[in-house]
């Protein structure tokens, strides 16, 4: 019986590895593409939150824009914002139950530690039971700017928005938006909370959810002129050019004209300079310019600025959404020379938002070099080893330094002598250009500025809009309600 | 601590295995309680004393009543079934109900289990006395395991007719039965382990016995389809058959009857799927269980939800406590080694499946050491009933094998069952120590 006895133990031990080799297999071998099982979305789901996601830095790698807070009672982690609606536009939110947007979308993988070059650390929270933990990522955001930023903005009775950047590194130091929300609300584990917040913030007319510095589109009015003057000097012609001055522009193909704001004459004679055009933002000059110079050589410039052809085909590479500016393909002005000149002073077919304009300034700053707009500077793991960097990168010339210098002096007497004067900061040279766009029969227009500073030597490029028209209504100017705006960000911007 | 308790080598090791079974089942308490609350539970003061108390008092009782006992034994099954409470701790009755409201129930259980391991020691002071009521143990075994059928007396549970009603008290007899029946098939197998095992009757390259001493073979394998077919518990029958074709095997060391015994199980298998829609049912959720569009439906989510918590628990688990093992339907019976593979993963259900290999190994080795057939043939077939109920679950669990419910033994909710088991310890250890009074004659001589 005995050697009966020993087989069976032999037997019962073969059953016993069978089942070694299948616990193996389901929890290791195939454990991945068990648990990837469409069926197990809950799991899925929540496994997410037991991810001690990484947190979100300002430029001064101290002020927290987002971090991960434990929420007592279950192992979850829940998502907290500090400083509430502030950073919205740029940490965008982290919801259970709908998604994520901006950084917490576009740095996902290194926020949740899912990303490759976190295996070492995550790989000891696996071993060590403790909850995963995500990586931090550093951004550009300068916290003194954005709260400046904001501030000028927040009492815009139709809103408005503000995009700041370091020309020559391109980081984005400010990106504000009237109306915001407060990404908290969608970051609670509460879901009935949730859903109501996340009603109420659609249901808002006002779609507090899109950012007005980087998601949506604007006519960018006159600021757009900056643009038109580049294509003027990279194809020959200098700021001293003369260009007729006529009181209205005479149009092809209709027996419209194109007429200055307010419809005068601008001052200076019959024929102007082209400084002298962009310093008092003369229409009909800068539109009897797109047509001179054709819609080749037009949408070029434009789109060696970063303008994509129509809304949905941008090639900008941004690290949040961001919804390049429009300058149609030549192809559509054919038969259509009137849009041409509507479009070379910032109307009719182009489009545009702070940041993109911000974009401009920057390029022109930086002698020419359009610079990647960097959000994020470098991702750390737990221990805050860098374990990711990401340096400046150029991205077009889209002029030469030659016309940089020229279009800097240009809008540096935009400010000193021109309509942008209340941009001016004692002490420190400001260039910058005015804008003021019609966008709807009825409505105020929208008021821009767009400026840098100083200008020998730039470090802050800003783009203001002000929506609609602000308090001061129809006879807004981007002078008057903008430039204050730049004025105070840029102020800002040179204090750090 | 009795001096008795400490001064020999196994007294010693019984100890120090005892002593780890009771530090890592509070610990197991206190961490789930951290796990899910991020506080040492209150109620940890109810249930470690008893913890500590009561395998304490049962290593001191089988140092008195059982010296010679073998002292991995009872340290592995406690381990087992303080693990098993740990984890019943934390898990709810059904799907949505509270974590831990079985506990206090399985903490009964536990203690009563307890107690019946003395109790078993004390009134079975020689194992052999058992072997004088062969067939009156039998017709007890056979009862219990058939009770369930009257009517009035039986109730269905999902799908079987496991359970007896009696007042307030439900209970399934089946698990004491099952300890009977093995009772009964060492003293009859014992007696007549040599008619069995001279074949006259030739079937093929088979010999067999004479038909007239097969009469056994036949009533175990009706009993087991009886089982299949009119209380329809698939994972019970299986376990019953295969229990006895092993201890006939081992007491007769003939081959042929394994083989027989192997084509009886295809042929109750090949009857049951053909039979019964429930039986297909399973080989269907066996074979289908991931597939995405069959998991929502009735009777698959089960395993699929088993393997998601097995997966997602990978190597080293979520640690107890937190982990989704609610999701599981049935988790806290059939599905608590699930339970385990998602709180301590891989590592865990590894060391939980080498607990029962050391405990197998150990029933054997009583076997091998036991002086009588009887003794032999009752650690054979006691450590078997353990060993495969414990491979029927934990390979259903793990898609190994098709799923039937049976309970993970030691470790799984259940009163019953873990009454039963602890009886089948309480008797495992009397074999491995031998007579009481024997014994402790030795040991004055000596």
């Amino acid at each position: 019986m005995d050697r009966q006895i020993r087989r069976l133990g032999l037997g019962l031990l073969f059953l016993f590895l069978l089942l070694l080799g299948q616990v193996n297999y389901v929890q290791f071998i195939a454990a991945e593409e068990i648990a990837d099982n469409p069926a197990n979305a809950y799991r899925q789901l929540v496994a997410e939150y037991v991810v001690d996601r990484g947190d979100m830095l300002a430029k001064d790698g101290t002020t927290v824009l987002a971090m991960s807070k434990r929420s007592p009672g279950a192992f979850v982690f829940e998502r907290r914002y500090p400083h509430g609606p502030l950073y919205a536009g740029i940490t965008g939110y982290y919801s259970l139950y709908y998604g994520r947007t901006e950084l917490e979308q576009t740095f996902d993988d290194y926020l949740s530690g899912d990303a490759a070059e976190l295996l070492p650390t995550t790989f000891a929270d696996l071993v060590l039971g403790r909850p995963k933990q995500g990586a931090s990522i550093v951004t550009t955001i300068d916290p003194l700017v954005q709260q400046v930023a904001t501030d000028q903005i927040a009492d815009l009775p139709e809103g408005g928005a503000v995009a700041a950047i370091d020309p020559e590194s391109g980081d984005i130091i400010a990106l504000a938006s009237n109306p915001t929300f407060d990404p908290n609300r969608l970051a609670t584990l509460d879901p009935k909370a949730v859903r109501e917040a996340w009603d109420e913030l659609n249901a808002d007319p006002e779609n507090p959810l899109l950012s007005r510095a980087n998601d949506e589109l604007y006519p960018p009015g006159s600021t757009f002129k900056i643009v038109t003057a580049s294509a003027a000097l990279e194809n020959g012609f200098g700021p001293d050019s003369l260009w007729p001055n006529p009181h209205e522009l005479d149009l092809p193909l209709t027996t419209h004209g194109l007429s200055n704001f307010g419809s005068k004459t601008c001052p200076g004679g019959s024929r102007i300079s082209l400084a002298y055009a962009l310093q008092i933002s003369c229409n009909v000059v800068f539109g009897g310019i797109g047509l001179e110079l054709g819609a080749d050589k037009m949408a070029a410039q434009a789109h060696a600025y970063g303008f994509a052809p129509d809304a949905a085909s941008g090639d900008v590479d941004a690290d949040i959404p961001f919804q390049e500016g429009v300058f149609p393909d030549p192809a559509s002005f054919v038969q259509r020379e009137p849009a041409l000149a509507f479009s070379a002073i910032g109307q009719q077919d182009v489009a545009a938002n702070p940041l993109q304009l911000a974009l401009v300034a920057g390029a022109i700053a930086n002698d020419g070099i359009l610079m990647r707009p960097r959000l994020v500077t470098e991702v750390r793991d737990p221990q805050g080893r860098v374990v990711r960097a990401f340096p400046p990168e150029e991205a077009t010339r889209p002029i030469d330094e030659r016309s940089a210098a020229r279009l800097t002096d240009m809008m540096v007497s935009v400010v000193e002598d021109g309509t942008g004067w209340r941009a001016a900061v004692p002490g420190t040279t400001v260039a910058g250009k005015t804008g003021t766009a019609q966008h709807r029969k009825g409505a105020k227009p929208h008021a821009w500025f767009v400026a840098f500073a100083p200008a020998e030597n730039p470090e802050v490029a800003v783009a203001v809009l002000v929506l609609d028209g602000g308090s001061l209504g129809d006879d807004a100017t981007g002078g008057e309600l903008a430039a204050p705006i730049a004025k105070a960000v840029i102020e800002a911007g040179l204090e750090t | 601590m009795s001096r008795a308790a400490t001064t020999s080598p196994r007294g010693r090791t019984g100890l120090g295995l005892t002593l780890t079974a009771i530090v890592a089942s509070v610990s197991a308490i206190a961490m789930v309680g951290l796990g899910l609350r991020d506080r040492v539970p209150q109620n940890l003061s109810i249930y470690g004393p008893l913890i500590v108390v009561g395998f304490a008092a049962v290593h001191v009782a089988i140092r008195k009543v059982a010296r010679n006992a073998d002292p991995v034994l009872f340290p592995t099954a406690a381990l087992l079934s303080g693990l098993g409470l740990a984890m019943i701790f934390r898990l709810p009755a059904r799907m949505g109900g509270r974590p831990g409201e079985l506990a206090f129930e399985q903490a009964t259980w536990l203690g009563l289990g307890l107690a019946l391991v003395v109790a078993t020691l004390i009134v079975i002071r020689d194992h052999r006395r058992l072997d004088a009521y062969t067939y009156t143990l039998g017709l007890g075994g056979l009862v219990l395991l058939l009770l369930p059928i009257v009517p009035g007396l039986g109730k269905s549970v999902n799908g079987a007719r496991l359970w007896v009603e009696l007042g307030p008290l439900s209970f399934q007899p089946a698990e004491l039965g099952k300890v009977l029946i093995v009772v009964f098939l060492a003293s009859y197998l014992s007696a007549k382990r040599e008619l069995l095992q001279f074949g006259t009757l030739k079937v093929g390259p088979l010999r067999l016995p004479h038909p007239k001493h097969l009469g056994p073979l036949g009533v175990a394998w009706g009993a087991s389809l009886a089982v299949l077919f009119l209380e329809r518990d698939m994972g019970a029958s299986l376990l019953y058959f295969a229990i006895f074709v092993v201890m006939l095997w081992v007491a007769t060391g003939r081959a042929g009857y394994l083989v027989l015994g192997l084509v009886l199980f295809a042929a109750g298998a090949w009857l049951g799927y053909q039979a019964f829609e429930h039986v297909q049912t399973r080989i269907d959720v066996w074979l289908q269980a991931l597939d995405p569009e069959k998991v929502p439906l009735q009777g698959y989510g089960q395993l699929a939800q088993g393997q998601f918590a097995m997966a997602t628990g990978g190597l080293v688990g979520s640690g107890l406590g937190r982990g989704l093992p609610d999701l599981i339907p049935f988790v806290a019976t059939d599905f608590i080694f699930a339970a385990f593979g998602e709180e301590l993963g891989l590592l865990g259900t590894t060391g939980l499946l080498l607990v029962y290999l050391v405990l197998i190994g150990r029933g054997l080795r009583a076997a091998i050491e036991a002086q009588d057939d009887f003794g032999k043939l009752l650690a054979v077939g006691l450590t078997a009933a353990v060993g495969l109920q414990a491979f029927v679950i934990a390979g259903g669990v793990t898609r190994l094998i098709p799923l039937t419910g049976v309970t993970l033994p030691f470790v799984s909710y259940g009163g019953s069952s873990l009454v039963s088991n602890f009886i089948i310890l309480g008797l495992l250890i009397r074999v491995s120590a031998g007579p009481w009074a024997q014994r402790r004659k030795a040991t004055t001589d000596g």
